[in-house]
């Protein structure tokens, strides 16, 4: 199967399964009481987040061009898949080199471009778009939180729910494996698998995947072990609920919280992760980090390019303090021992 | 208080053969000596180079079982020499990782330990400024500085640091390091501030947290009632109070003072722990590698023992069974 296909595919399922996901939680009182003061808390952030994702999904759907669809000399676009983002823009939106935001000519030999006035935010070292290029890392970050998020949630569920709910040998076993885990410093651990994975975007996710799981398993042990003294636990067993009824319909149902509020928290952290790994060469092609990497050297330059560098941190910072705003918001509406406070 | 301490230490000491046999399983598994090889010498190196690569660093011995001789196997070699600190020699230049490690503490050192003391009492100090005032304006307004300076990446306040303050500024050198004592300090102001800037914002954040817990507690009513200030709840009964939180932290931080900051180190050019990371990375250098792991996790597992016996030390109402 072709990558864009499968890019088109899986967006679809995950479109799919997060309204799947919604609906879900619209059914459920808690749930929709707690989305509705979200919404009322954080409604410029959480716009913010819908903007990022809107422009990530766009940019995960492409096709390639039939043949009469593409002129004489657009001739290499043939068979080259391109995003709703990358229709946007021209398809030969390159120059040569450098060239300041607006400009009409190039930034050090004066040539004329061939998009004079086009490039918003400029163009990097070898002529691309930058405003396109930010565009872009949009989906590379909403796939690292993404990808790793569903490496990460259901692994520390699937072992704290069991290990806190069974106890005994398995218990030890897994928080001997956690403790094991956490004791070594996650950014080595990370560069340790990264080194020995190889570096692409799933490996980075499976790497970050691994070191981030740990904190979630021990929060989901430590309160299925709480909620399997509750008394409702107890009434339901004597009803006659088979254990893997209790687990799934009385324990996990009360775990979510955790969820929803680790994933929130965990997101910003992973895309920051992220970046640091683009600077220590190990990174995701095409993410912001990437392009900070890239660009950081060009502050030395004389006269300084600074657009590439600001533009990706501007576009970082945006998603990360909206995710982290709604990620406050979301651990004061649902954590119970905040849940009276004002936010 | 003993047999506690001589469990914890063996619980220990089982995470560090823990940690052990992920590397190994990391390291030697999944990646064989084959792989590190034609990482080393390229894709297209002939079959006798990689062999002799692998001679030549020790690798050749059978990984799991040797029927000959049981003790000649990679795993035995492995756990024997990093339990004894015989670290060996680096894949990538044949230096003893030994000799380079104990080159790059001091620089480590100099710089983590600064940036760690500082930004412990300034953060204290904004967290305790901005829990006084909970619930006004300055809270609200310190929060959200806090969320706003923990959204910038690092990696950002270093490039803007070294631009503005050490390019356009000029007041102190981009990046470069020197032991000797007059001018250790002009290297080091830098690096330090970009490092207390990047971390402040989650810090005073937790501390705030801890703090603003504290204040809710029947102690601090009576201590008002008796008629203490502001300043004297705060700064007498609310810090001490919150010392469990806070010794936690400030215990498990420490072993990374020692493994040193892998960013702050590599861009402002101070040779120590962390430039030694980075520079194995690039020169797919496993063995160091594998040793800055185990070592870092060797100094947290030390850390965390430590803190559960700081704790009895900072409160008595924690009884280790």
């Amino acid at each position: 199967m072709e990558p864009h296909v499968f890019s088109n595919l899986v967006t679809t399922a995950l479109f799919a399964g997060l309204m799947l996901a919604l609906w879900g939680a619209r059914r459920s009182l808690l749930w929709r009481n707690a989305g509705r003061e979200l919404v009322r808390r954080r409604p410029i952030s959480l716009a913010v987040v819908a903007a990022y994702a809107l422009v990530a999904g766009l940019d995960s759907i492409a096709w390639t061009d039939p043949h009469d669809a593409v002129g004489e000399d657009q001739a290499v676009l043939l068979g080259v898949a391109r995003t709703v983002v990358d229709r946007f823009f021209p398809a030969d939106f390159q120059e040569a080199s450098y060239s300041a935001p607006l400009a009409d000519r190039e930034l050090y030999g004066g040539e004329p471009l061939s998009h004079p006035g086009a490039h918003w935010l400029g163009t990097d070292i070898i002529g691309r778009d930058v405003f396109h290029r930010a565009l872009k890392g949009a989906r590379v970050a909403l796939i690292i939180g993404g990808l790793t998020s569903l490496i990460v949630l259901p692994l520390a569920l699937l072992v704290g729910v069991s290990a806190g709910y069974v106890g005994g040998r398995l218990d030890d076993a897994v928080f001997f494996v956690m403790s094991t885990l956490a004791s070594m410093p996650s950014l080595l651990l990370l560069i340790a698998l990264i080194m020995v994975l190889g570096v692409g975007t799933v490996q980075v996710c499976v790497a970050l995947g691994v070191t981030g799981w740990v904190g979630l398993a021990r929060l989901v042990r430590a309160e299925t072990m709480k909620i399997r003294e509750l008394e409702y636990i107890d009434a339901a067993r004597v009803l006659g609920a088979s254990e893997l009824r209790i687990v799934w319909r009385h324990v996990v149902p009360n775990l979510m919280h955790l969820v929803v509020i680790t994933f929130a928290l965990l997101f910003s952290s992973l895309v920051l992760s992220e970046v640091v790994l683009s600077w220590l060469g190990i990174g995701i092609d095409g993410s912001w980090g990437r392009m900070i990497d890239q660009a950081r050297t060009e502050l030395s330059r004389e006269p300084v390019i600074w657009w590439s560098l600001l533009t990706a941190s501007i576009a970082l910072f945006a998603l990360i303090l909206a995710v982290n705003q709604v990620a406050d918001a979301v651990r004061d509406i649902l954590d119970p021992r905040t849940a009276g406070e004002r936010s | 208080m003993i047999a506690y301490t001589v469990r914890r230490l063996a619980y220990g000491f089982a995470t560090v053969l823990g940690v052990l046999t992920f590397l190994f399983a990391l390291f030697f598994l999944y990646a064989t000596p084959e792989d590190m090889a034609r990482r080393a010498l390229g894709e297209k190196a002939p079959p006798q180079a990689l062999e002799q690569w692998i001679v030549n660093h020790d690798y050749h011995h059978p990984l799991l079982w040797n029927p000959d001789n049981p003790g000649q196997t990679l795993i035995v070699d492995h756990f024997r020499r990093m339990l004894t600190f015989d670290f060996g020699r680096s894949d990538a230049d044949d230096v003893l990782v030994t000799r380079r490690l104990r080159k790059g503490v001091g620089p480590s050192l100099s710089l983590t330990v600064p940036l760690f003391v500082g930004g412990l009492f300034v953060s204290i100090s904004l967290a305790l400024f901005v829990a006084t005032f909970r619930e006004t304006y300055i809270d609200r307004a310190g929060v959200a500085l806090c969320v706003f300076a923990m959204s910038v990446s690092i990696l950002l306040y270093i490039i803007g640091g070294q631009f503005l303050i050490a390019r356009v500024l000029r007041w102190f050198p981009i990046s470069g390091f020197d032991p000797s004592p007059e001018v250790i300090g002009r290297f080091l102001v830098l690096p330090v501030f970009v490092g207390l800037a990047a971390s402040f914002g989650e810090q005073v954040r937790f501390y705030r947290t801890v703090f603003v817990e504290e204040t809710n507690r029947d102690y601090v009513r009576t201590a008002r009632a008796k008629g203490c200030g502001d300043g004297r709840v705060m700064w007498h009964h609310v810090l001490r109070n919150a010392m469990i939180p806070i010794i936690t932290r400030v215990v498990l931080a420490i072993p990374f003072l020692f493994t040193g900051s892998i960013l702050l180190e590599s861009f402002f050019a101070i040779p120590g722990l962390g430039s030694i990371t980075v520079d194995a990375i690039h020169e797919n250098d496993f063995a160091t590698l594998r040793v800055m792991v185990f070592l870092g996790s060797l100094l947290f597992i030390v850390g965390q023992i430590a803190t559960d016996i700081c704790y009895t030390l900072a409160d008595p109402r924690v009884r280790l069974e």
